[in-house]
């Protein structure tokens, strides 16, 4: 009983303390006088993690899909990501079922689904569920912010049970993370995944593994199991949230997509460091300074200590991505930002892809040496998978056949022509440039100092910098046409910017949808369109991801120069286009200008008289 | 005890609750501020893991061909750099590495082992690494939660933190009580584990309560030769603790040097004794017995072939060479006492020349 009605200072904490207490008697009160008998006894932060844990959980069931081959080739699981339907799997899922499959969900339905996108070497897939636009989807988080210990379930189809539909759920922990599996042969390697011991069986690849709050952390693929057969034994593994994320733009496109090499390879020296051992001179690496003997410091931002790690980090990055490389030499740090190349040639991924090799990994060429990590095939599968049949549109259902568009070196052209589509629909926006073929005329000043002028017509270029007259004639071969000097062919690259927003890509040249890639000077991802016209080595143009406002371009004449990247910026609307008054240029590693454009016109294009 | 379970205890009668005092409750205030916390959503294990990780080794040594991993796990057990593992082929020859948590890399000394348990005792020229305190306060109890460290499969290299996997006891038990089914020497109680760590190289992993604190220790790959079933199990700390004080203090004579001992004139031999052991053709070839000499003392006393010497007089005679140069300490008037291995069972045996 309260008495005091007239607090000193003095008694003020012992008033505190007793408040609490009180507040504490109270629950403790509340909890006592529950009905006897066992729920009685199970605290209440007890039973509402447990509702919390089921909610979680029903949640990311309903975004799980059960895939089954046509056919009866096996099947395995998969993850819907986008309410749209698109759903992530594993390659070796996807393998044996071609480029359609039937995929059931919680809810109880069968969806046909198609392919979208292969991933072999990351053992990903992309497919599309069809028939919904309000899929219950699963969100990508962060996985670098998992840690060993963290709680985690995986939901799947194991054994591929989910004859019902309704998917299996395993509960455990992440047992490891940044763990490196190596390939069997080149594909199918797993570089910074997720090890959990959450049961991971056969059928249960393609799935999704979640955290404790349900978001996706990464999809299972694989496991240890050695002379265990081919059941769980507490180490699965998950290939990780933000390896996807790096891919996903890539595999939407359609393409059989590569991961990326540096170019060099590395060992560790005999005083600990991770230093290069081997450096191809054709490599971007090389070009922009890197040899044999440095000392690799640190990756894409991440610091390296082992040539596990350098794999790791280096395997969460796809074909054609720069990324930033510190390296050590002679006691100095250097950092430079380098394209990536390819793992594999565009033909010996697609002979992979279509052959047999990837179902017969090799034995480990060193079976004694102590690090014994024998490579681990094809997860989980009940029966041996047969060489894969892409079946022929011919052959599918109507409405599924029109989304299907063969073509090689992709999974599903289809979608590289939809994403084409999608963002000149959108760059159009920014001012239709077709009928403007006339002189474009640019003065403006360099921050640098000094004043420039260009003149872009259809058959030459002609400009006027403070260190003197530039000149590209168009009509000839481009490859060589470095204009101006020390810039990597800024001219030409204008050159291929202008006939590009005025010819648009379906008479710009060979052009297709890469993806989504970083560039060099600017933070975030860009759609790419990558086009080929004339000689000229290889033009990206870059695209914002919202907008669709065509923002730069990195282009590359030739393989012995290091290209040219155009940044745009600072748009203006200049009778119904929206013209760049800010325009970057990097060679290399080097800035080459920076130009404030103060003067834009259009010429009106001569008529020819008849 | 975590606080929630304090706060909720039903046996909190609200009459005595109400008696409580302010002193009582300002213990309880206390406590509810310092008890560890397990909050929803929160109740990762990653704090005690990375606690625990630092005191963890990867250990490197013979085998690698199909079926033998040349590594196996361990743990820190000594502000002195000692290593407790078991003991197994791993530690068959004299490059035994010692890979600690944060990658250093260490070639290690074999400074005792207990064969009835099990385990080895390995040192390092390291003392600024993490260990475990040896005794426990309290032993867990079938249904209580653990947490199983290990290098299962060799999935870390270098500095890459152990393996973790999560469960519970599922019994504590005698591994005797299925005499005959699993082939070990150790026979005394385990703790059965529903966490998978039977797998190669998790031998000589750590087993721990919540609180990260040693409880056990993962148990060399066991399988039930009746039903084919592996066992995932670990042997008590409180069965290995006065092992392990023995084996690191040097009270146990397996482990003491030979200095200060004088060789008899006429010593033991496996020939005067009436056996021969396999070629000795490794660095540490086992002291398997290849054959025995029919009338001798060896054949009276019932060597036979494929034992496998591991102790003459509780002094390690695991290898040929061992084997005969203690025998050579041995006067041959003197009886000895070889501690063999015969398929799953320790056998001591007494030899004496009449």
């Amino acid at each position: 009983m309260i008495q005091d009605h007239h607090w000193t200072e003095n008694d003020a904490s012992h008033r505190w303390v007793r408040l609490f207490s009180t507040s504490l008697l109270l629950v403790c009160l509340i909890d006592s006088y529950r009905p006897t008998g066992f729920a009685a006894e199970i605290p209440a932060l007890v039973r509402n993690a447990e509702q919390q844990r089921i909610r979680v959980i029903a949640k990311a069931k309903a975004t799980a899909v059960c895939i089954f081959a046509r056919g009866g080739h096996g099947g395995g699981s998969g993850v819907v990501i986008s309410p749209d339907g698109f759903a992530l799997t594993n390659y070796h899922v996807v393998k044996p079922a071609g480029n359609y499959m039937k995929c059931g969900m919680d809810d109880g339905k069968l969806y046909d689904a198609i392919l979208v996108g292969l991933d072999p070497t990351g053992d990903v897939a992309l497919i599309k569920l069809l028939g919904r636009d309000d899929f219950p989807y699963a969100t990508l988080t962060d996985s670098n912010r998992v840690r060993s210990g963290d709680w985690c379930f995986a939901v799947g189809n194991p054994f591929l049970l989910a004859t019902d539909f309704h998917p299996t759920v395993t509960y455990g922990i992440v047992s490891g993370v940044h763990r490196y599996q190596p390939p069997a042969g080149t594909l199918l390697e797993y570089t910074d995944c997720i090890q959990t011991d959450a049961s991971i069986n056969p059928g249960n690849s393609g799935g999704p593994l979640f955290n404790a709050a349900g978001e996706l952390i990464g999809v299972n693929g694989r496991g240890s199991f050695e002379k265990r057969g081919r059941v769980n034994v507490g180490v699965g593994y998950a290939i990780s949230s933000n390896q996807i994320r790096h891919f996903l733009g890539y595999l939407k496109s359609g393409r059989i997509v590569d991961h990326a090499t540096l170019g060099a390879t590395v060992a560790t020296s005999d005083d600990g460091r991770v230093v290069v051992s081997n450096i191809l001179d054709s490599s971007d690496a090389y070009r922009r300074g890197l040899r044999f003997g440095d000392e690799i410091v640190a990756f894409a931002g991440r610091p390296i200590s082992t040539v596990n790690e350098f794999k790791n980090v280096l395997g969460i990055y796809p074909k054609g991505w720069n990324a930033s490389v510190k390296y050590r030499r002679d006691g100095q740090e250097f950092e430079m930002i380098t394209r990536l190349m390819g793992v594999h040639s565009r033909r010996e991924l697609l002979g992979k892809v279509q052959g047999p090799s990837a179902e017969n990994p090799q034995p480990d060429p060193n079976p004694k040496k102590p690090k014994s990590r024998q490579p681990e095939p094809e997860p989980p599968k009940q029966q041996p998978m047969p060489a894969p049949k892409i079946p022929d549109p011919a052959t599918l259902p109507p409405e599924i056949a029109k989304l299907v568009q063969l073509r090689e070196g992709y999974a599903n052209y289809y979608f590289n022509l939809e994403n084409q589509k999608r963002i000149w629909s959108a760059t159009v926006k920014h001012g239709d440039f077709s009928s403007s073929k006339g002189q474009w005329l640019f003065a403006g000043v360099l921050a640098a100092g000094g004043e420039v002028q260009i003149a872009l017509e259809d058959s030459r270029i002609l400009a006027q910098f403070p260190a003197g007259p530039a000149v590209v004639d168009t009509t000839l071969d481009l490859d060589q046409q470095t204009d101006p000097e020390g810039s990597g062919g800024f001219l030409a690259a204008l050159h291929l910017w202008r006939r590009l927003l005025t010819s648009g890509p379906d008479k710009f040249g060979e052009l297709f949808y890469l993806g989504t890639a970083p560039t060099p000077s600017q933070p975030g991802l860009f759609d790419v369109l990558v086009g080929t016209y004339n000689v000229v080595q290889e033009t990206r143009f870059l695209f914002d991801t919202t907008s669709g406002q065509l923002v730069g371009m990195e282009m590359s004449l030739n393989d012995t120069i290091d290209r040219c990247d155009v940044m745009f910026s600072e748009f203006k609307n200049l009778d119904g286009l929206q013209i760049p008054h800010k325009i970057g240029v990097r060679h290399g590693n080097q800035l080459f200008a920076t130009i404030e454009v103060n003067h834009f016109e259009i010429k009106s294009a001569k008529v020819e008289q008849p | 005890m975590s606080r929630r379970f304090f706060v909720f205890d039903a046996r909190h009668h609200p009459n005595r609750c109400g008696a409580a005092n302010k002193a009582l409750w300002l213990m309880l205030l206390v406590f509810y501020l310092c008890a560890p916390s397990q909050i929803p959503g929160d109740d990762s294990y990653a704090r005690t893991i990375s606690g625990v990780q630092p005191k963890m080794v990867k250990i490197y040594g013979a085998g690698g061909i199909r079926g033998l991993e040349a590594y196996q796990s361990g743990l820190m057990i000594s502000r002195s750099g000692h290593v407790l593992t078991v003991w197994s082929y791993v530690l068959d020859t004299e490059d035994v590495v010692v890979v600690l948590n944060d990658g250093r890399k260490f070639q290690s000394q074999l400074i005792g082992a207990d064969p009835r348990l099990g385990i080895a005792i390995l040192k390092i020229e390291s003392t600024e690494t993490p260990y475990f305190i040896r005794q426990t306060s309290k032993e867990p109890e079938a249904g209580d939660r653990i947490l199983a460290f290990s290098n299962l499969y060799g999935v870390a290299t270098g500095n890459e933190p152990a393996s973790v996997l999560h469960g519970t006891i599922s019994a504590r038990t005698q591994l005797a009580a299925r005499r005959g089914a699993f082939n070990t020497t150790y026979k005394g109680p385990v703790f059965i584990l529903d966490a998978m760590t039977n797998n190669p190289g998790a031998a000589g992993g750590a087993l721990t309560d919540r609180q990260g604190n040693l409880v056990g220790l993962l148990g060399k790959e066991l399988r039930n030769s009746e039903n084919e079933i592996w066992l995932n199990y670990a042997i008590p700390m409180s069965v290995l603790v006065d092992s392990i004080d023995d084996l690191i203090a040097g009270r146990t004579p397996s482990q003491a040097a030979n200095t200060d001992r004088k060789k008899p004139g006429q010593a033991l031999s496996p020939t005067l004794l009436g056996f021969v052991l396999i070629p000795d053709v490794l660095d540490k070839t086992p002291a398997f017995v290849d054959s025995v000499r029919n009338g001798s003392v060896a054949a009276r006393m019932k060597l036979q072939p494929d034992d496998l010497i591991l102790f003459a007089n509780d002094r390690i005679a695991s290898t040929c060479k061992q084997l005969v140069e203690e025998l050579s300490f041995i006067d041959r008037i003197d009886p000895v006492t070889l501690t063999i291995q015969r398929g799953q069972d320790l056998v001591d045996i007494t030899l004496q020349l009449p």
